[in-house]
């Protein structure tokens, strides 16, 4: 409770600022709203408010400001707001939507789920493709002096470039081959997570010291022995904290790999809000983002928790 | 077919001259650990070129080396103008904002227990979400230009930077805060003399990861709604046309504003933290 505290106090003191801060960022549109409701608004018309400032307008009309919690289309949504979106946009939308359970007999496809559904996959399989060939080029890079010499100085250069930058390119360029659909936004996740897994997993492999390395030779181990028993077992710490940076870097492939082509996805939602001035639904959308981030960090969390465990490490 | 053969060809031999001096007495000089990587980075090239030619693989699939080295010549001034768009106004400004900014109130942050408790997990939090999802809502709010731009990297480097921060302001020892105790010295000659020193490691952690950080919140919010300038304007709207060696220029700028805006931070660092174990030379 005494962790608890504190973080709730802050998330609170958010919210509070969030929803003050709904007042000004919303104030047009309210008095808009407020005017074709049939209240009276100083200046009278749009024009003459756009040429005043938020809070001399905020100052005039303090009646009618209690709107600004609930202004569709609002510059700034409330949080209940975006809440509200999140659940319509979930629950009602599968169960009672039109193309819900109850009328169509199957799962709607306009629902957040579903968008999430498809950059999750991605992200997944991207992140698997990823992961996989960056712990067999470490492999390869601790065994090999000659690819330790010529790979890892671009590993990390790698690190410093905006790789992001080819996804649109990436997206095109697959689809000139006909290859559409999760495959392109799995490679663009994949090449983002590779490069961290590759330089943490090999941070990891070379950790054993001198003396632990000295011993197995004592013990007349091979490279093989020696990989098995010492290096493998005393990277996985290294390889979990790489793992969570490439989870999230994954995510945020997927989500703008769906940017070019808008066939549903998390990125497709939030440029479709962008363009139609949907605030909530980006809103909604990077939430749900959000949490499925915080969802794979904590997943990879409990698997790297319940593997140290079971190896012995004081955790 | 003859450049394929030839393509495995040079592949074999540099492959072998690497293995020849990695595995060899001048492995260790610093001619050899540079050597290296580039006669690697040459070979891949190289070898681009030929299968690119041999192979007959059109441009708008894999532009060659060559073809990608013409359109950055002959596009200097547009690369410049992006450049400058993106970069200095958009990233540069946004990485000095977001990262002051978030010095400043891991300060404040340190010196209320309550505060940190509070605001770290929150900010680890946010650090690890996909923050670029903001920059439809920014560029909505702070118009095409390059602010909402700057906005979306103040986002996005300002967590890392502040958890990076507040752990290195609470990286002194109880000895040396005892010591500077026993000075007389205040709160704040504790914090200039003592902390702040001694988190410069740390913070230039923080910095370092934000270089990287800027350059894609930059660029990605660029895909959102851009002016007619920009690397992320130029990349989208080349790919839409098709031309590929023109992304490529525009990739090849990128790479090499990322990895000098990290070598410079690099090379600060080196500077200020000079008496760090990890940047003693042995």
């Amino acid at each position: 409770m005494t962790k608890a505290g504190p973080i709730l106090t802050v998330v609170l003191a958010i919210m509070a600022l969030w929803y003050v801060a709904c007042i000004p960022m919303n104030v047009q549109e309210t008095l808009t709203a407020a005017e074709r409701a049939g209240a009276v608004v100083t200046p009278d018309n749009a024009r003459a408010r756009a040429e005043v400032g938020r809070f001399s307008l905020m100052l005039q009309n303090t009646d009618t400001l209690a709107g600004s919690w609930s202004v569709e289309r609002a510059r700034l949504p409330a949080p209940h707001q975006i809440v509200a979106e999140l659940w319509d946009s979930t629950w009602t939308e599968e169960v009672y939507g039109r193309r819900g359970i109850v009328n169509s007999g199957s799962l709607s496809n306009k629902s957040l789920i579903y968008h999430g559904w498809v950059t999750l996959s991605a992200t997944v399989v991207g992140f698997a493709i990823g992961a996989g060939l960056g712990v067999l080029l470490a492999v390869g890079i601790v065994h090999s002096k000659t690819m330790d010499m010529s790979v890892m100085p671009w590993a990390i250069v790698s690190q410093t470039i905006p790789i992001v930058a080819l996804a649109p390119m990436i997206i095109v360029v697959l689809y000139s081959f006909g290859i559409q659909g999760l495959i392109p936004k799995a490679v663009i996740s994949a090449y983002l997570s590779f490069f961290p897994v590759v330089v943490g997993m090999v941070k990891g492999l070379r950790s054993p010291d001198a003396m632990q390395l000295d011993l197995l030779h004592t013990y007349n181990a091979g490279q093989g022995a020696t990989f098995w028993k010492l290096r493998l077992p005393s990277s996985v710490p290294y390889l979990f904290t790489s793992l969570k940076v490439g989870i999230a870097a994954s995510l945020v492939g997927a989500i703008v790999g769906e940017l070019p082509v808008q066939r549903g996805g998390l990125g497709a939602r939030m440029l479709g809000g962008s363009y139609y001035g949907q605030t909530e639904q980006i809103w909604a959308a990077l939430f749900f983002a959000a949490g499925m981030a915080a969802l794979l960090v904590a997943l990879i969390g409990w698997i790297e928790a319940r593997t140290l465990k079971r190896m012995g490490v004081q955790a | 077919m003859i450049y394929v053969l030839f393509a495995a060809l040079i592949w074999a031999m540099g492959w072998g001259l690497n293995t020849v001096i990695a595995n060899g007495r001048a492995a260790k000089t610093s001619a050899a650990q540079i050597g290296v990587p580039l006669i690697f980075g040459a070979t891949v090239l190289i070898i681009w070129e030929l299968l690119v030619t041999g192979l007959n693989i059109s441009a708008v699939i894999l532009p060659a080396p060559t073809a990608i080295a013409t359109a950055f010549g002959a596009n200097l001034t547009i690369l410049w103008a992006d450049f400058f768009q993106t970069f200095v106004k958009g990233a540069f400004s946004g990485y000095v904002i977001g990262c002051g900014a978030a010095f400043l109130v891991a300060i404040v942050v340190d010196r209320y227990d309550f505060l940190r408790r509070g605001l770290l997990p929150v900010g680890n939090f946010v650090a690890a979400l996909p923050i670029v999802g903001t920059a439809p809502i920014l560029v909505m709010w702070f118009g095409f230009d390059w602010q909402s731009k700057a906005a979306v990297v103040v986002v996005m480097v300002f967590f890392p930077m502040l958890v990076n921060t507040v752990a290195g302001l609470r990286d002194t020892s109880t000895m040396q805060r005892d010591l500077m105790r026993t000075y007389g010295a205040s709160y704040t000659q504790t914090l200039l003399k003592l902390r702040i020193p001694a988190a410069m490691p740390f913070v230039f952690n923080g910095l370092k990861i934000a270089t990287s950080l800027a350059l894609i919140g930059a660029i990605v919010a660029e895909f959102f709604g851009s002016p007619v300038l920009g690397m992320g304007f130029r990349i989208s709207t080349s790919v839409g046309q098709l031309a590929l060696d023109m992304v490529w220029a525009e990739i090849v700028v990128a790479a090499i504003a990322g990895s000098l805006f990290y070598g410079l931070v690099a090379k600060i660092e080196q500077w200020v933290t000079f008496w760090h174990p990890s940047q003693r030379k042995h």
